[in-house]
């Protein structure tokens, strides 16, 4: 379908979907005043294999397969030139993990990005997206899992110091289909990422995790949104996030929306907040919306808190210093999520980082 | 040779109502290679005693002493407790969710020993003192003690005794909650930790049970706050036959 996009409307904060995100720190991505980069960062790593295939397509061949009022999210529309089509025929079972890579160093002009990751029927896929760099960069990537195949979808925001990233990824899950994404945010300035998910059959099922992990002056922003708009289709939302340091902000966000034809839902979201020094905020806001009571499930959780002193004393009660005691909880904390990457050194370098994160702060 | 002494401890913890008092002037001393068994009614202070000693945040010392080799332990963080020596078998364990059993044990030797093990020799080291307490090898890829049962996590804080070699532990009810076969396995793991190190015990409980497994050279009545009798083993003895009624209402 094609998006009427030259009249998009520039958000101003009050509205709902803008009301935590800094608009003055988006460096123009939101109000048309970025200078638009040349290059286009996402690169493919892997070697191409059998049944797989990475090109970029011309926007007006390949347009949007859903719907946004995103005011970024148009302006992607409008001034990407190109799609970055990645492509999984059906009925391909890709063995190991197809590696992309964002890598760029540019703050003066900002990319706007569109790409499309296209898993056919009864294929299965792992793929993994390392952000590196520093850059204003604004994406949408979808996803077409189609019925019966298997798409887990990392994406690693390592950014540097200064990187301002405002993303939506938007899956199409198809009936029978399983589509699972693993979110790691742990670099950059601004980062406001929308996971969101729209079911087109039923018995499809998608599992939204991730972490984050915000230090002194980060604002980072998840915002997810679950469409249960098929019966008998399943979703689980995890997130666990820490911060630590002078207005470290975050913001989790988890809307459900379960339609009055989603008869069958099995839905559950959880939003877990530690908070590490003083200083800090996280926001967190589970939304759930039913139209149907016919339903298997549907649940939320949200807890923020600070260190349990509990498990501190124990750790520390057998010699373990209390920088090495926080530190393993920290890890512990989210090792439940980093855990689930299959790939060990990924696993390794992304708690690397949050050690170096943690000790920076002395926390 | 080590010597833990505790010398008219006083400890309140802070209530909605304030601080209440809760140990009222405790006098002991635990020696190198002896047993003592302090037992008492519930709400005695028994534990009270037990986390004060291991340094819980939570109470507040409001007079006296405890030292060990004549070192202020009451000046120490509580890690610092334990590299000095003291270990604390705790009644009720702490789940610490995320992290290994296998690398808890690791990063606690690490700290205690000033160095990290050497690695071929910890595994064995650690696989004897599992096989020792009957404990599963998939034990230590669990989370510290998350979804343990109560015998589980009774037998993980015995292989940590028997693992980190204090000079003094403090058992506080590590009877509580065990069958008859886990008692029997817990204890023999105590015993051969003492055996090991000339280890010096304070064994905190409610029922004598522990104490055919476990002899004590010393047992202390605890009531009130305060140690109210002692004597040898056979005052065990006749608290199994009279209970504690004679010790409490006053």
């Amino acid at each position: 379908m094609s998006v009427l996009t030259t009249n998009i409307l520039v958000p101003h904060g009050r509205e709902e979907d803008w009301r935590f995100t800094p608009l003055n720190r988006l460096k123009g991505l939101h109000d048309g005043s970025a200078a638009v980069a040349e290059h286009r960062s996402l690169s493919m790593d892997s070697e191409v294999t059998p049944g797989v295939s990475f090109e970029r397509i011309s926007r007006e061949l390949l347009l949007s397969l859903s719907l946004t009022d995103d005011a970024v999210m148009n302006r992607v529309r409008e001034l990407s030139s190109d799609v970055a089509v990645l492509k999984i025929a059906a009925n391909t079972e890709v063995s190991s993990p197809i590696h992309l890579s964002r890598k760029t160093f540019d703050l003066n002009a900002a990319e706007f990005s569109r790409v499309l990751i296209h898993v056919g029927s009864n294929a299965r896929a792992t793929v993994i997206l390392a952000n590196t760099g520093d850059t204003l960069l604004a994406e949408e990537i979808e996803f077409k899992v189609e019925s019966g195949a298997h798409l887990t979808f990392v994406t690693l925001q390592e950014w540097d110091a200064k990187t301002v990233h405002v993303g939506k990824h938007h899956a199409i899950v198809d009936k029978d289909a399983m589509f699972k994404s693993i979110t790691v945010t742990i670099g950059g300035s601004v980062v406001r990422l929308l996971p969101t998910v729209e079911f087109t059959g039923p018995g499809a099922d998608a599992q939204l995790i991730g972490v984050y992990f915000a230090t002194a002056g980060q604002f980072f922003e998840h915002r997810i949104f679950v469409d249960h708009c098929v019966p008998n289709a399943k979703s689980r939302v995890n997130f666990k996030g820490a911060l630590s340091g002078d207005k470290a902000h975050t913001v989790w966000i988890g809307d459900v929306f379960i339609r009055a034809n989603a008869e069958g839902t099995d839905t559950y979201e959880l939003n877990r907040n530690l908070l590490l020094t003083d200083g800090a905020r996280a926001d967190s806001v589970p939304n759930l919306e039913i139209e149907t009571g016919e339903i298997v499930g549907a649940g939320h959780a949200s807890t923020t808190g600070r260190f349990d002193d509990e498990q501190l004393f124990y750790l520390m009660s057998r010699g373990i210093a209390i920088e090495d005691a926080r530190r393993l909880v920290v890890r512990g904390f989210f090792s439940e999520i980093i855990s689930e990457i299959s790939n060990t050194e990924i696993q390794d370098r992304l708690m690397q980082r949050i050690d170096n994160e943690l000790s920076k702060v002395g926390a | 040779m080590s010597t833990l002494e505790i010398r008219n401890l006083q400890v309140s913890v802070d209530t909605e109502n304030g601080a209440v008092e809760i140990l009222k002037g405790v006098d002991l001393t635990i020696k190198s290679g002896e047993t003592h068994a302090i037992m008492g009614p519930n709400g005695s202070g028994k534990s009270t005693l037990a986390y004060s000693i291991a340094g819980h945040p939570k109470y507040t010392i409001t007079g006296g002493s405890v030292t060990l080799d004549g070192a202020n332990v009451l000046e120490m963080s509580v890690d610092e407790r334990a590299k000095a020596g003291l270990f604390l078998a705790m009644q009720y364990p702490v789940e610490v969710p995320g992290v290994s059993v296998s690398n808890f044990l690791r990063t606690a030797a690490t700290a205690l020993r000033g160095e990290a093990p050497k690695l071929r020799k910890w595994v064995s080291e650690v696989k004897d003192a599992m096989e020792a307490l009957s404990i599963d090898a998939s034990f230590a890829q669990r989370n510290v003690n998350e979804g343990f049962s109560g015998g589980e996590k009774k037998r993980h804080e015995i292989m940590q005794l028997e693992l980190l070699k204090p000079k003094i532990a403090i058992l506080d009810e590590t009877d509580s909650g065990l069958d008859v076969d886990a008692l029997r396995i817990v204890s023999e793991g105590v015993n051969r930790a003492k055996d090991a190190n000339n280890l010096g015990v304070l064994l905190i409980t409610h029922y004598t049970r522990i104490l055919q497994y476990i002899k004590p050279d010393f047992v202390h009545v605890f009531a009130n706050g305060r140690v109210v009798e002692e004597g040898g083993p056979e005052l065990a003895d006749k608290l199994e036959a009279q209970g504690y009624a004679e010790y409490v209402g006053n």
